[in-house]
């Protein structure tokens, strides 16, 4: 992280392409590194990614414990499956999130049909415990790009996609909560992300 | 029956699931029957992992450092787990599959099979399904019911609130079924499977256990009537000795 970290936040600069792709180059290294059995390299990018991994985790499932318990899970899968990532299908972190993201969702909606009222009654009431992370948040420059990009989006594109990445709702419920029909719905979650994509200039 | 379900199997809108499959936002069926999709339509592959690209720049958003001690924790555990060996490059076609089905048809059903893989939690990294080529019979035969295009899915809570959910495909003659978190039999017990014929009468179409469940059923499911499921002595019975604790019927397909 410390390459992102390292450039205030502040106006988009011109050179931003170049800290992200080092530090994309170097997880790829790290990731292959880490499929050798290369411990102190998988140290390396626990330390590269953790903050995102658990936050991401964290942001979904709320619960402290439960979120410990995923991310661990999280960086023991990479660890068994570093030699099945594939560069040319995506970024390592992408990847990497991707998988913590499947997993945050399925602990949350699993706990959900194991207590739905309680799990309901959480998720419908959402505490604002991310607060201290906003700090941490607006240093990371690309974190300001994301939230310009978010920004950008028409309320109903954020919402739906904010209410499935982060809510980790499915895209019917995401449907019945903002009063939309599911195809609606569905579209907007799609929609949002390819503005996301293309503001982000996420390669294709 | 959802109108998710009419959405994948009446219109061809499947390609604008991208965006939902990209964060997640699907139920385990839905996802199972886009990535048997996947499998077979490289626009939306592509779409997909830029569209997972994108999502993960929205964890940007989230950061928060853990807890030193889940670093030791992390760092613990990786000493007790062997990292998988590289997937051969190139796939030879796994046992089991025809030899004379188009590639095409093939890559599809292994996707799917590993998709079913994924689902019935055998360890499967489902990120990027369609690099999953392991495969045995019984999965493609699973894998072509859960991907065919008059694929019917008849859903029903069970006590206890277990889900079961029964996929048909009259075109393959075959169904299966789906169990999410259905409490274990009694000791000395097993569920079975019943496909009702024509006629009412119940035939044996498997057993199976608690827990989540992909499950195959054996016999001729394009004419049958319904799909029950039963508490039997261990080792099944040939015909029922309880009442269902389930029954799904055929005539209720909203698809």
């Amino acid at each position: 992280m410390s390459p992102l970290r390292s450039v205030p936040a502040g106006d988009p600069s011109p050179d931003r392409e170049g800290d992200p792709t080092r530090l994309a180059d170097l997880l790829v290294e790290l990731l292959a590194r880490s499929a050798r059995g290369d411990e102190a390299a998988f140290a390396e990018l626990y330390d590269a990614t953790a903050s995102r991994v658990h936050g991401l985790v964290l942001r979904v499932l709320r619960d402290l414990a439960q979120s410990e318990e995923v991310t661990q899970e999280v960086f023991l899968e990479v660890w068994r499956t570093a030699s099945r990532f594939q560069q040319h299908r995506g970024s390592a972190v992408s990847w990497l999130l991707t998988m913590a993201h499947r997993r945050a969702v399925d602990r949350v909606r699993s706990a959900e049909s194991a207590s739905r009222n309680e799990t309901t009654y959480h998720r419908q009431n959402p505490e604002v415990e991310h607060d201290a992370t906003v700090e941490q948040v607006e240093a990371s420059l690309e974190a300001r790009r994301v939230h310009d990009a978010l920004q950008a989006l028409t309320d109903v594109q954020r919402q739906a996609l904010e209410l499935a990445y982060f809510g980790g709702y499915t895209h019917t419920e995401v449907a019945r909560m903002l009063e939309l029909p599911v195809g609606t719905a569905k579209t907007r979650i799609r929609d949002g992300l390819i503005r996301m994509r293309d503001a982000m200039g996420v390669a294709q | 029956m959802n109108d998710t379900t009419n959405d994948l199997m009446n219109d061809g809108s499947i390609h604008a699931l991208s965006g939902a499959y990209a964060v997640d936002a699907l139920d385990d069926l839905d996802r199972l029957r886009f990535e048997a999709h996947l499998a077979g339509c490289a626009d939306c592959r592509a779409e997909v992992q830029s569209l997972q690209e994108a999502a993960a720049r929205l964890a940007e958003t989230t950061a928060v450092a853990p807890p030193p001690a889940l670093r030791d924790r992390v760092l613990a555990d990786i000493t007790r787990v062997r990292p998988l060996p590289p997937e051969e490059p190139a796939r030879q076609p796994a046992p089991g599959v025809p030899g004379h089905l188009k590639p095409r048809r093939h890559w599809r059903m292994l996707a799917a099979a590993a998709a079913v893989l994924a689902l019935v939690g055998i360890g499967t990294v489902a990120t990027q399904p369609w690099d999953h080529g392991s495969s045995h019979g019984q999965l493609d035969v699973a894998a072509r019911v859960l991907a065919a295009k008059d694929a019917q899915r008849f859903s029903s809570t069970l006590p206890g609130g277990a889900q079961a959910t029964v996929v048909r495909s009259p075109s393959q003659g075959r169904a299966v079924i789906l169990t999410r978190k259905m409490r274990p039999a009694p000791d000395g017990k097993v569920y079975e499977l019943w496909l009702q014929a024509p006629s009412g009468r119940m035939l044996p179409a498997g057993l199976m256990r608690g827990g989540n469940r992909e499950v195959l059923l054996r016999g001729d499911a394009a004419t049958a009537k319904a799909v029950g499921i039963t508490v039997e002595p261990a080792g099944g019975s040939a015909q029922p000795t309880s009442a269902p604790i389930a029954l799904l019927g055929f005539d209720k397909a909203s698809a």
